[in-house]
Order: structure tokens, then C-alpha cells, then sequence
């Protein structure tokens, strides 16, 4: 199970400290290896704080308040094109959907595999379709919904005209989106829970509690860190995704809602988040507006920094937690 | 268990709620890995009109791509004169020269990071270290898009490609910066920080001893790290390698913005400029076409696109599992 959490490329556990010694009296060419090693480390340093600061210099130059209370609109100028509101309010309710339906799946699946896991060849089955899911390109999931939600029976969670439905909304979106989401949540759950030593539940049962009681009491609030940070790796993976996004959400410039209905008709219409928007005005995409790439690009640049803040502040957190001292 | 569970449900009422607790969980549980398999069942039903038509010469070379995708699109009018000729073989020569380009170069570098990183790198380096690599991997892949097509690729183009190599392949293509080895490098730093964290656990994960023995003779940490512990590691480098490698089979979005999104087989035999002509990979021929869904012989195309990328996924992601069975042989779990 070490594939979706390898995804998100997260928790990197403690060393055992080691004595430093000098490499003075190494060959040269293992000198020169080490060398290379630590000029490896600084590069991706470099690139990282170089993709940070070109971005924050690029959004502070292209960003103007009136960028995020403007609607997008057709054009061919930086002053005809408007600002993106729709996208910025769509990726806020996008991630929020199908983090609902990912936050709950994925800790029952953990639940599950970590708790409960019989029959064993049901638990391996379980095992490498999520890591699979961890695996599968954005793109599949994207192809996969177009087919899942153009059949009839899902019709009422779209547009339908002429009894052809047309596949795509909010809540299609939001369901596949999830499943990308799926594997980091049941993978970091699952590792708090593994994390919470038997005797902890012994005492539970010991107490008289049953298994669900133990389960919902004592062990998820227990791994409400791990809990945590699964949703927030999982959110940052949601909220980079561009190919369900720009398949399953219409990629309409402006919301687009489908019927009548307060907010179901929103939910069931078209729009567009801050990554299908980078894409549509990027050089090669459709609308061709830089300046407003470089902008939404920063703002996706800010919520992924502070999701990344975030994963280190629960993870500090979770780390203060000891069980066995 | 079966036993231990009997005696519950006899001796305590109370048995019942952690059934039906179960019983859910495991209906939950089943309902997602059926979707997933629903999944490979629709995608290839889908598919299946495109594989039909061209048997074996779909993944062959012949005549332009783009020129069959048109085709195939605008002869989605009329179910009767569907064409399906399509040959997918400039595309998958991409995949393999981005995807290839980008594996290596982040595998290098991914080893040296890593062993850095568990032996050598002091405590405020690592410590900075972590939330870089966290960072570089959450970066939205439409963001390294768009810097790559705004910065690197304006690069290429004004210093690193000549006249003089423009000019030699004028008659074929135009050189103009989207090119092979935009897509690589921005791949290998997409993909890196997958693998960098795949090996760090795979090399935090040999045992202590074996490496200490080795110091105990004399040989040089840098060694002793080599010749042991990334030996000992090397199901985790495998492991590593080939969940990189779908992560970057599987990259639509960026390829599509810095790769050129031509049709077009990048001809080693032109010599090093090749590195510079533009093409375009399998899941970018997908989210660049995604308009076209509504014409049913493009559909079955595009989904013969996303069904050969869904087989290669999971063969990757079985290979990656098979790879790490020697480690759990040892008592190691990396």
C-alpha cells in the first residue's frame, strides 16, 4: 500500500541519527558523487522556489481585485475578457463535493481493510484496486465518467435534451473526481490507523465495548490526524485536475445551470474550475490570455501552498502523538 | 477467526451491530472495486470498434495521424461510410521518447536525492528538503503547463535551437520550441518527487546492521551506501520506476501544452535536433481531440487511446506489485 501515498509524495518518517564524519579521505570519485548529490538536493530547492517566486512575481503583476469579482466573457483583449469569479467559486464546490464523497468512502474502506479485511482474498482484491485507482491517469477517470453519466439512468444528474443526455455537471465532475481522491485518504487513514497499537483496542474491548463502539469512539478519533491530512493530499490532487475538469465539467466559461431548481440547477449545469481555466488561456489553449493564466495560475499556486502548509502543521501535530512513551 | 466469532455471536448480544457494521463496510468496499472494474469493462467495450477494424496495424506506422483523425472525425455523419483506419504508431513513438526521456533522467536523479537524503544530508537540509518535494509534487500539472510553454519553451526556441538546424528539417517540420525536450525535462521534475519518495523508503528500510557491517571493515559511507544499501533496495527502485512511469504514460494535460501536439514521429535519424521537434503522446492525442466525442467512429478512436493507456497502467502498476514481493520476503516492508 505504499503507492498512493508515494503519490503525494508526503510523509518522509525519521532516520536514525549517524555520526558525521569527513569525507576528506574518500576518493575522489566517490567525492565527486557526494558532490553531485548535494547539487541535486539544492536543484530541485532551486526549482521549486524558482516555480514559487516566478509565479508570485507573474500573479502580483497580472492580478487585480477585480479579477476575482468579474465573470469570464468572450474577447479578444485583457479588458474584454473579465475576471474569473465562476472558476474560483466552482473549484471551492467542486473540491468540497467530491472531497464528501471521498472523505467518508475512503476512511470506510480503510475502516475495513485495517479492521475488519475478511475474507483475506477479498482484502488483497481491495488492496491493489486502490493502489490500480492510485495509478490510473486522470484522463481514464475522465472517459470512464463520460460513459457512466451519459447512461440514462444517471440522466437526472445532468442536462437532458431530447431524451440525449448530456453527461456532464457538477455532480459528475465531482464523482469521479473523488476517486482520484479515494487512494490517498484510505491509504493515510489506514497508516494512522495501523499506527494505534493493538492494546489500545484491547482496553476498548476490555471495557465491554464492541468493535463499532471501539471503531467510532476510540480509533477514528485517534487517527482524526491522519484523517486530515489524507483530505488535504486528497484536495490538492483534486483541485490540480484539469482532465475530468475540462470532460466532465462542460468547461463552460460561465456556470451554466440545467433546470429551474435553487442550487440543484447549478449542480446539474456546466462550468469551470481555475485549472480548466489556466488551460483554456494558456498560449496553446482556446482563449489565449496569459496575463489571466498567470493570475489564476497563482491563485491555484496559493491554495496549494496552503495545503501544504497545512499537511505539515497535522503532521507535526500527528508526530506529538505517542503512543508507546 | 471463524471460531473466535462463533463464540462471540453466542456469548455476546451485542455481536450483532459489529456485523452489520462489517457487512456495510464490506458492501461499501465491494461497490468501488466493482466500479473499477466497471470501468475497464466499459472503456474497452468502447474501444473495441476501433481495435476491430484495425487489428494489429492500429499500434503500426503508416500515413499521417492527423490526417486519419480528421478523416475519422468528419465521417462521423454518417454511420454507413464510418472510417476507422487509424495507426497509432507516431503517438506511441512519443509516449515511449517523452515518457523513456523523462524516467531516466529522473531516475539518476532520484537516487542521488535519495540517498542524500537518508545518509548524507544534514538535519535542516532534509528538513527542507520534505516540504519541497511535497510541493513539487502538488503542483497542478496545468501550472507546470503553463510555465513550460511561457518560459521553457520561448527558452528553446530563441537559445537553444539554431537557424542552422531549423533549417535542415524545414522541408518536414517546423522547429518553434514545443518539442521533445520541453516535455522531458518538465516530466522528469513532475515525476521526480514520486520516485524520491519511493526510494527514500526503500532505502530507510534496510536494515541497519547490514550497512553498519560494512562501515565496520572500512568502506566509506558513499560506499557502503552503494554497494549495500541501494543493492538491498533495488525492489523499491523498480517499484519506484514504474509508478513514475504511469504517472508520466498517464500525463495528458502538460504534454498536450509543451509538446507541440503534432502528429509527427520525432526521427532520430536527423540527428541531435531531434530532441527538438515537436510531437505528441497518447493521452494528449485524448484531451486534445475531446471535443470530437460527439462523431461515434472518433469516440471508439479515443477510447482505443484511453484503453491502451489503461492496460499499460495496470500491466505497470502489476509490475510494480510483483517487484516488491523479494523485499516482503525479508520481513522488510518499504
Amino acid at each position: 500500500m505504499s503507492t498512493p501515498q508515494a503519490l503525494a509524495a508526503g510523509s518522509l518518517p525519521p532516520t536514525a541519527p549517524r555520526r558525521n564524519e569527513s569525507s576528506a579521505s574518500w576518493r575522489l570519485t566517490d567525492r565527486l558523487g557526494l558532490g553531485f548529490a548535494w547539487f541535486l538536493g539544492l536543484l530541485f530547492c532551486v526549482i521549486t522556489a524558482a516555480i514559487v517566486i516566478y509565479l508570485f512575481v507573474q500573479g502580483i503583476r497580472y492580478l487585480r481585485p477585480s479579477l476575482l469579482v468579474t465573470n469570464p466573457s468572450a474577447g479578444f483583449t485583457e479588458s474584454q475578457t473579465g475576471g474569473f469569479l465562476d472558476p474560483l467559486i466552482d473549484t471551492v464546490v467542486i473540491a468540497v463535493m467530491s472531497m464528501a464523497i471521498a472523505v467518508p468512502i475512503g476512511t470506510a474502506i480503510a475502516v475495513w481493510l485495517s479492521e475488519f479485511g475478511r475474507p483475506p482474498v477479498l482484502a488483497r482484491i481491495v488492496e491493489s484496486t486502490v493502489e490500480m485507482l492510485a495509478g490510473t491517469p486522470s484522463i481514464l477517470l475522465a472517459l470512464f465518467g463520460t460513459l457512466l453519466f451519459e447512461a440514462p439512468w444517471l440522466g437526472f444528474l445532468s442536462r437532458t435534451s431530447g431524451g440525449v443526455v448530456f453527461g456532464r455537471s457538477f455532480f459528475a465532475a465531482a464523482a469521479m473526481l473523488s476517486l482520484l481522491a479515494l487512494p490517498l485518504v484510505v491509504s493515510s487513514v489506514r497508516e494512522g490507523l495501523q499506527a494505534i497499537p493493538s492494546h489500545v483496542r484491547e482496553a476498548s474491548y476490555a471495557v465491554g465495548k464492541t468493535k463499532t463502539a471501539t471503531t467510532r469512539r476510540v480509533l477514528l478519533p485517534a487517527a482524526r490526524p491522519s484523517v486530515l491530512t489524507g483530505t488535504m493530499l486528497g484536495l490538492g490532487r483534486v483541485i490540480g485536475d484539469t482532465a475530468i475538469v475540462v470532460l466532465l465539467l462542460g468547461n463552460t466559461l460561465t456556470n451554466d445551470p440545467s433546470g429551474s431548481a435553487p442550487i440543484l440547477s447549478a449542480l446539474r449545469g456546466t462550468g469551470s474550475t481555475l485549472t480548466s481555466y489556466v488551460f483554456y488561456n494558456a498560449p496553446t489553449g482556446d482563449g489565449d490570455q496569459p496575463g489571466k493564466a498567470y493570475a489564476a495560475a497563482f491563485v491555484l499556486l496559493l491554495m496549494v501552498l496552503a495545503l501544504n502548509v497545512g499537511v505539515d502543521i497535522v503532521g507535526r501535530r500527528g508526530t506529538a502523538l505517542r503512543w508507546n512513551s | 477467526m471463524k471460531v473466535d466469532d462463533d463464540v462471540l455471536s453466542d456469548e455476546e448480544s451485542s455481536a450483532g451491530p459489529d456485523q452489520r457494521a462489517e457487512l456495510t463496510l464490506g458492501a461499501l468496499v465491494c461497490v468501488v472495486v466493482g466500479l473499477v472494474l466497471a470501468m475497464f469493462v466499459f472503456v474497452l467495450h468502447e474501444a473495441w470498434p476501433s481495435f476491430a477494424h484495425n487489428g494489429l496495424h492500429w499500434f503500426g506506422a503508416g500515413g499521417s495521424v492527423d490526417n486519419q483523425i480528421d478523416a475519422i472525425y468528419s465521417s462521423g455523419d454518417n454511420a454507413a461510410r464510418a472510417v476507422y483506419t487509424f495507426h497509432a504508431w507516431p503517438l506511441i513513438w512519443s509516449t515511449i521518447l517523452i515518457v523513456g526521456g523523462a524516467v531516466v533522467i529522473a531516475f539518476v536523479c532520484s537516487l542521488f536525492v535519495a540517498v542524500f537524503i537518508v545518509e548524507f544530508a544534514p538535519e535542516p537540509m532534509r528538513a527542507l528538503l520534505q516540504p519541497v518535494l511535497r510541493m513539487l509534487a502538488m503542483v497542478p500539472s496545468v501550472v507546470y503547463g503553463l510555465l513550460g510553454v511561457l518560459v521553457v519553451v520561448p527558452f528553446i526556441n530563441n537559445h537553444l535551437i539554431s537557424e542552422h538546424s531549423k533549417a535542415s528539417v524545414t522541408p518536414i517540420i517546423t522547429l518553434d520550441g514545443y518539442s521533445l525536450l520541453a516535455a522531458v525535462v518538465i516530466l522528469a521534475v513532475m515525476i521526480a518527487p514520486v520516485m524520491i519518495s519511493i526510494f527514500v523508503n526503500g532505502l530507510r528500510a534496510v536494515p541497519r546492521g547490514w550497512l553498519e557491517g560494512s562501515l565496520a571493515l572500512g568502506i566509506n559511507p558513499w560506499r557502503t551506501v552503494w554497494k549495500v544499501g541501494v543493492r538491498t533496495a533495488r525492489p523499491a527502485l523498480v517499484a519506484g520506476t514504474v509508478l513514475a512511469t504511469a504517472r508520466g504514460i498517464g500525463e495528458a494535460v502538460m504534454l498536450s501544452m509543451v509538446s507541440g501536439s503534432v502528429g509527427f514521429a520525432p526521427n532520430p535519424a536527423d540527428g541531435l535536433v531531434f530532441i527538438f521537434e515537436p510531437s505528441r503522446p497518447l493521452a494528449a492525442t485524448i484531451i486534445d481531440n475531446i471535443d470530437q466525442l460527439t462523431s461515434p467512429p472518433m469516440r471508439h478512436t479515443l477510447y482505443a487511446l484511453g484503453a491502451v493507456l489503461l492496460f499499460s497502467g495496470a500491466m505497470l502498476s502489476f509490475a510494480g506489485w510483483a517487484a516488491k514481493q523479494p523485499l516482503r520476503r525479508y520481513g522488510v516492508l518499504a
